[in-house]
């Protein structure tokens, strides 16, 4: 398959891009409003032209544990899901970060808590950012906020999860989801047929068995493991930060937001500059990590930051914690599934300035 | 040229399928486009709607408040709808079940009568290009040509002898619209 420009769905990209990327498995189980992506992967049928295997598994944590399994050996694997599910795969996502397995897990938010809504949100940060399962670990996390990303971060987080050999998560909600853009797909990629050193594939003589687990009964060997995931995570911080900036050369407020809300604050940004109010906008396109360092050079020339989230307030934490006091931080949120509209956002900024 | 749309009628009467359409077309005329539907339990016998923009420029916000143009194609709809046009707007709707027409006097508004044109050319399903072809005539944005080929991409192969009859229903549309 060649290079193509075609209209999509996010959902249908994420989807397309997976094959397209030279994935080994998907698998997942049905749920609004991400279900298309299985849809489209089923109709797709990869294994018959690339040999990609795709499965709808008997639940979410099946389909988790598959993942599981097929990292341990080495192969590009991957699930999708939506909120109520992605906390059903809480369990396997720690024990994969846990053993050091590379996968991609795809969430497309919709409002919580419980069953919620099927309608859109950004509700999910807290839990793709600062863990999810139990213990001290992180998932590198991508915030699209196109369906051009929603192709592109398909590759990048494959990339990103065997640099790392940790889970990468592709944070995005029903609006990405649902809604078609423009899109460049990438030619056709072959499967790799490499044998990664650590992959579970058969022990031959040459070299000393592979155990792939997130147990270690002993304590010191355990905070060793500890301290290397963290450095790990550090090396991330590091290398990984990736944001995009708009109009922040001379901005006296800066609205930060990613995914859908970052496309509502372009629009807000042109509002709020038309009535001569200077606005810039930082999209972080790395949830974790997070561009602290950045935030906090324009805390030193902002009058105020406004985080604007389809939540009650989640990623204004990490606002808060890059700017360190220096300036004036604030939230405006909806929330249930309700998507504020750019108007709504420039009349916030508005009561934001007067304090 | 950025032209903010908000189609919105019944499930069933093409209102998504419509939008498909244009922002293909756009699409082909090297247009940036983003088509955001309304989407869930709402869409099952209630109504339905779609954001369409097309665009010389990268579109920012797919989700809006405030349209350029207003299709409208039940009562339901222009309730919620005809206050969401931006002032010196334009507001298109069929008459068909409307019980409160349009009111404002900021905005430009066109009729067109297409369930009942769709119904007396016995091709009901092509209600929504009829209704495409007025706003092609009214909002000159998207050339035929390039519909056609919008259409030939959206719809199934088996559907491509319909090609033809969606043509006519386009051309009858352009005719059949009228400034209130």
């Amino acid at each position: 398959m060649e290079k193509e420009l075609r209209l999509m769905k996010g959902n249908e990209a994420i989807a397309e891009a997976a094959i397209r990327a030279g994935a080994d498995g998907y698998f997942g189980y049905p749920i609004t409003p991400q279900s298309e992506i299985l849809e489209y992967l089923m109709e797709a049928n990869p294994q018959a032209t690339t040999g990609m295997v795709v499965l709808q598994a008997e639940s979410e944590v099946a389909a988790i544990n598959m993942v599981y399994g097929g990292a341990a050996c080495g192969k590009k694997v991957m699930t999708s899901s939506s909120s109520p599910g992605i906390s059903l795969k809480q369990e396997g996502i720690t024990y994969i970060a846990g053993a050091e397995l590379p996968c991609l897990i795809v969430n497309v938010v919709r409002g919580g808590p419980g069953l919620g809504t099927i309608q859109p949100a950004q509700s999910d940060y807290f839990q793709a950012t600062k863990g999810g399962g139990h213990g001290d670990y992180h998932l590198l996390v991508l915030a699209p906020a196109s369906v051009q990303e929603m192709a592109d971060f398909v590759e990048l987080g494959f990339d990103l999860a065997f640099k790392y050999r940790n889970p990468v998560m592709i944070l995005s909600d029903g609006a990405i989801g649902q809604m078609m853009e423009k899109v460049w797909l990438k030619p056709q990629k072959k499967r790799s047929e490499e044998i990664l050193p650590w992959a579970t594939t058969g022990k031959p003589a040459s070299r000393p068995r592979n155990i792939i687990t997130s147990l270690d009964l002993d304590s010191e060997r355990q905070e060793k493991f500890n301290l290397k995931l963290i450095a790990k995570y550090r090396e991330m911080e590091e290398n990984e930060v990736r944001f995009e900036e708009f109009m922040t050369d001379d901005a006296e407020y800066l609205f930060v937001a990613y995914g859908t809300s970052a496309r509502l604050c372009q629009k807000a940004l042109q509002l709020a500059r038309a009535e001569g109010i200077k606005a810039g906008l930082l999209r972080p396109i790395t949830l974790f990590p997070f561009p602290k360092k950045r935030l906090n050079e324009l805390a030193d020339r902002t009058k105020g930051m406004l985080a604007v989230e389809m939540s009650a307030g989640q990623m204004v934490e990490d606002v808060m914690l890059s700017v360190n006091g220096k300036t004036r931080v604030s939230h405006y949120g909806r929330m249930g599934g309700m998507i504020p509209t750019p108007e709504e956002v420039v009349e916030n900024l508005k009561s934001f300035i007067k304090g | 040229m950025t032209e903010e749309i908000i189609i919105a009628g019944f499930g069933g009467q093409g209102v998504l399928s419509m939008g498909k359409i244009m922002a293909y077309s756009g699409m082909m005329q090297d247009m940036e486009v983003s088509w955001m539907p309304s989407y869930g339990p709402e869409m099952r016998g209630g109504t339905a709607n779609v954001n369409v923009i097309l665009s010389d420029e990268r579109i920012s916000s797919p989700i809006l408040r405030s349209f350029d143009t207003a299709i409208i194609l039940n009562q339901q709809s222009m309730d919620k709808f005809e206050k969401s046009v931006k002032p010196g707007g334009t507001l298109i709707y069929d008459g068909n079940g409307i019980t409160r027409h349009p009111e404002r006097k900021d905005i430009t508004v066109y009729r067109i009568d297409a369930a009942e044109e769709a119904s007396k050319m016995k091709m009901q399903k092509v209600f929504n290009m009829i209704v495409l072809g007025g706003f092609m005539k009214v909002k000159p944005i998207l050339k035929t040509e390039y519909v056609l080929k919008g259409l030939k991409k959206s719809l199934p192969e088996r559907y491509h002898n319909l090609i033809p009859l969606n043509e006519k229903a386009i051309e009858r549309g352009m005719e059949i619209i009228n400034k209130v």
